[in-house]
Formats: C-alpha cells, structure tokens, sequence
C-alpha cells in the first residue's frame, strides 16, 4: 500500500514557487574521494525538475561523499556532474551555489554566533537575492520568523534544521542536497521536514535526499536509489516499495 | 534610541571627549597613546576577532604606515598630509601583497608565513639603515609633525587628533561588522567551507579583510610617527605583531571597542606593574593567564555574553 502523501497547503506551496527557475542534476559515472582513498567508484544516477531522488545505503557507503562531490568540496578526479547540461564538476567550490545548487549539510552546521535574521542575510546576499526571498522563506517557516534575533546556536535542534534549509532555500535553487535533514528530530519536526520537501517537490525544485528512516524515504521520494560501495546499486520508484522491501534489508540493514 | 550599539559607542567617544579636559597630563599623553594604539588593534581585531585569521605578522603593517610617513617626511621635505596618506597607501598596499601570497595558507601556516613576512620586514628596516636609521630610529622634529595647520606636538591637539582617528575607526568599524560584508566575514570565521557551500570566495572575502586590517594598521602607524614624533626598528618586531592580539583578546575578540579596552587595560597593566617590579611581563602573563582561566572571550566578550540578547544590541 502506497504511503498516505496529505495535500499540499496554498500559502506554502506558493511561497515555494515564487522565484522558482528549473533544474536538473545528472551525475556520470563520477570518481572522487579522499586523498588515497577513493569512495565514490564511477557513480552515475539523475534527477529531474520537481522529482525527488532518494538514496539510502549504509555508513561509508558514500552518500555524503557524493553530495560533496557534486558541491565541488572534494575533486571529481573522473566523470562528470552536469546541470541544466552545463559541466559544474570542475567548477570552484564557491561557483556551484551561485549556478543553483543547495546544499544542507548533516548535523545542521549554522553559523552559530549569528542571528536566524543574520544566517537568512549570508544566505541572500550570494545571488544577490533579497526581501521576496526572505519572505517566502519565512512563510515556509513561520517559527523562524518568531525567532529572527536569536543567535542560531540556542535554537532547538529542529529550529536548526529549518533555518539550515530556509538558509539553503535563499539561494533559490534548482537542485536541493539534504543530507539526513531528520536525524535527531522529535516526530512533529520530521513531519514539518517532510512536508517541505513535498512542497519544494511541487515547485519544481529538483531534490536529492540522504535519509536513514524507510517511512520518510517511502513517504517523500519519488524513486529510491540504494547506494553501495561507491555505486547506486539500486533504483526502484517509491511506489512500488514497502518497509519490508528485501532492498532495504540489503542494502541499509533496517 | 533605537540603535543602541551606537548609542554604547558615542558614550564611549564622550567618554574620551571628557576625559581631555580632566585628565591630569600624564594621563591624557597616555590615553592619546591608547587611542592610536587601538586603531591598529582594531584592524587586527577586523582580521582576527571578526575574520578568523590569526596573523602574528601585523607589525609589518603597522611599520609600513609608521615609515611610509616619517621616511617623507624627514627624506624628501613632504608635509604631514601628503606623508599621512603615503603611511596609509604603503600598508594597504602591502596587505594587499602579503595577503595575496599568505593566504594561500591557512591556520598555523598562516601564522608562521605572516611571522616570516614581518620578521623580513624587521630586517629590511635594519638593513636600509642609511635611510630608516636602524635600531635609531627616525626622530621627526616639532616643526614637521603638523598637518593641516595644527601642530601634532603640541599635547592638547594630539589628543583631540588622537581622538578623531579613533571615532573615524570606532564608526567605520561598527558600520562593517553590521554591513553583510560583516556578516560574510563572521561566517568565514565560523567555518569557511560552510560560507564556500553558500557561494562565498574564502580567498576574496579574506583578502579584502586583511586589506581592510592593513589599512587600519597603516592609519595607526602614520599616526604614530606623525604625533609622537618617533620611528623605530622596535616598532616593527614581533612584539609589535603579538601585543595587538594581547590588546585583542583581553578586550574582547569580536566585539568593536573591545580592542581599545584590552589597549586601555594592558597599557596600564604594564605602567603600574612597572612601579613594582621589572619583570612587567610577568604581570601580564599572569593577566591573560586569568584571562583564560575567567573570561576567554575578553572583558566586552564576557559582558555581552552576560548580557544575552542585549548584550549582541550594545556590544556587536
């Protein structure tokens, strides 16, 4: 049975539209590493406009490794990572953001010693964006908005969240990377996560996410991709998977 | 009011106004001292306490304003407005340069290029003794230290000029660490891959911080030459490179008139040490010892911590 996916809300919804251009990633056959070691061995998937491409597997696996990859925070040393079908894998680290690609890193990782207002502002001022956003962002958030002078390391762990992807959100991405954006989350936050993430799925914003919880991924994602040893092992549609898919036996151990 | 940092900041500045005309003279040539002294910390502060970039090669900086206007002066019969802005150019220009090739490095290779750029920049004042006058030093005669008509020798004008420069770099300091270019270098000290995920140029951002710093250096070294009279070799050792971090880190790192505190602070520290004993240093290692022990984030640090939310509206 396909999980129950609740409609999407209009004030939300519109908020994520607004400014929205279109996106999509393809990865091909992609190498990359560690110095010596490499974790990411000729790794290739895709995702399309609005779509969302979730990849499960076990630690090590290189799930985080691939989102830094396509971040250009570690060198591709082979194959190459495309969007909108420009070549972004060779690109300096600093140049992939302004071309639309966000990036949520694990463990949240704010600029601690500023304001929600001031981590909003960062985030704004790369491509130059400014008030439209910033409202838009809060309207997907109202919480932050309630909280726009507060320094960002004495929120709860879920507030942090939501500022890590309103923070991500302000560069109006085509391809948003969400790397276990619920992990230490109490059930309400990992529902509000959720239900963002459908509705930047609704405007069209290409969405790659690393998640560990089986629920989430089924309820979320459009395919499902199982990543092992450096490769996507795996892709099946979200739809035709259960919790006690053997998949997810293989290849996360749940 | 509703800008209260700037409020907290021209109570300072009035503060200093004040005191010019109730301080006994030894006092109002030291606290003229202090105020020049701070600017140069200031512009350490904008590179270290705002930026995150631990230089142990200020000096440099401070010595290229400091020779950049005596060297015109006293060689080639410039006056003080030209010779103050050849101070200024030399050091922004210099920063600039070294920034260009330090940064490059990070952490503590950062610091020990920055300590090599300042210790060559030592040696070469030595070594061009014919025109910087070595271990000597430049003494700039009374006539040649005025600028715009006012005589810089002259204790009274000193302090007021003193004083101009420190609001000058008070208000424009405060301006930038509010401006989003504040905000970019905070977020390039929290963590710089974090600022490069959100687009941001580490190399770019630092560099015109360091620029920035250099300038506020240079300004005070300029200053210095031009007021007190004197350029030497000794102000462009390491101390001069360790004692702004000292000024820094006593006042509160990060926080915009926490550099002339920790300057006040230190300063007097020494003065009435020296009364006791020889061994000033002591003194102060004992100080910062304290420092760390009790308040690791300098004396404004610790106050605006204590202050919560209000402490970040009267102390950014």
């Amino acid at each position: 049975m396909p999980p129950f996916r609740p409609p999407i809300s209009g004030g939300r919804h519109e908020a994520c539209r607004a400014g929205r251009e279109a996106g999509m990633l393809k990865v091909s056959a992609i190498h990359a590493g560690y110095g010596p070691v490499q974790v990411l061995s000729g790794l290739s998937l895709e995702v399309s406009e609005g779509e969302v491409l979730c990849l499960m597997g076990r630690n090590g696996a290189g799930k985080t490794t691939l989102l830094r990859a396509i971040m250009g925070l570690i060198p591709v040393t082979d194959g190459e990572v495309m969007l909108d079908g420009e070549a972004i894998s060779r690109l300096p680290a600093h140049e992939v953001p302004k071309r639309g690609v966000g990036l949520v890193p694990q463990g949240r990782r704010l600029f601690g010693d500023l304001t929600v207002a001031e981590n909003l502002e960062v985030g704004l001022m790369t491509r130059g964006r400014g008030a439209r956003v910033r409202e838009h962002v809060l309207t997907l958030f109202p919480r932050l908005r309630e909280r726009l002078g507060q320094v960002s390391r004495t929120l709860s762990g879920g507030e942090q969240q939501m500022l890590a992807i309103a923070r991500a959100l302000c560069l109006e991405p085509k391809v948003l990377l969400l790397d276990e954006p619920t992990e230490g989350l109490q059930p309400s936050m990992i529902a509000l996560i959720r239900d963002t993430v459908r509705d930047l799925k609704a405007t069209g914003v290409a969405t790659i996410l690393i998640e560990q919880r089986v629920d989430v991924a089924l309820s979320v994602a459009d395919r499902i991709g199982f990543v092992s040893a450096g490769k996507v092992a795996e892709v099946a549609e979200a739809t035709a998977l259960t919790v006690a898919a053997p998949q997810f036996q293989t290849y996360v151990g749940v | 009011m509703r800008d209260r940092a700037l409020l907290s900041h021209l109570g300072l500045v009035a503060v200093l106004m004040a005191a010019h005309w109730m301080l006994p003279a030894y006092h109002h040539d030291a606290v003229a001292k202090v105020l020049v002294l701070s600017v140069y910390a200031m512009g350490y502060n904008i590179a270290f306490g705002y930026t995150g970039m631990l230089s142990l090669g200020h000096a440099l900086f401070f010595a290229a304003g400091l020779y950049g206007a005596a060297m015109p002066l006293t060689l080639w019969g410039w006056t003080g407005g030209p010779a103050l802005a050849a101070g200024l150019v030399a050091a922004t220009v210099l920063a600039a340069a070294v920034g260009l090739l330090a940064l490059r490095t990070r952490g503590v290779s950062f610091m020990i290029v920055t300590l090599m750029f300042a210790q060559a920049g030592y040696l070469t004042i030595l070594y061009l003794g014919r025109w910087t006058r070595g271990d000597e030093g430049i003494v700039i005669a009374q006539p040649l230290r005025r600028i715009m008509g006012l005589d810089l020798s002259d204790g009274a004008t000193r302090y007021l000029a003193a004083l101009l420069l420190f609001v000058l770099g008070l208000l424009a300091c405060l301006h930038l660490v509010r401006s989003p270019f504040g905000r970019v270098m905070v977020a390039m000290r929290e963590n710089e891959e974090r600022a490069r995920m959100l687009g941001y140029n580490p190399f770019t951002v630092k560099l015109a911080a360091l620029t920035l710093s250099g300038l506020y250096s240079g300004a005070a070294g300029a200053a210095y030459a031009l007021m007190f009279g004197y350029a030497g070799a000794s102000l462009a050792g390491v101390q001069y490179s360790i004692l702004p971090m000292l000024w820094v880190l006593l006042g509160g790192a990060g926080t915009v008139a926490g550099p002339f505190l920790g300057c006040l602070l230190m300063f007097y520290l020494i003065d009435y040490a020296s009364v006791i004993t020889s061994a000033t240093l002591l003194v102060v290692g004992v100080a910062l010892v304290a420092l760390v022990l009790f308040a690791p984030k300098g004396a404004l640090g610790a106050l605006r911590d204590r202050l919560g939310k209000e402490g970040r509206a009267w102390l950014p």
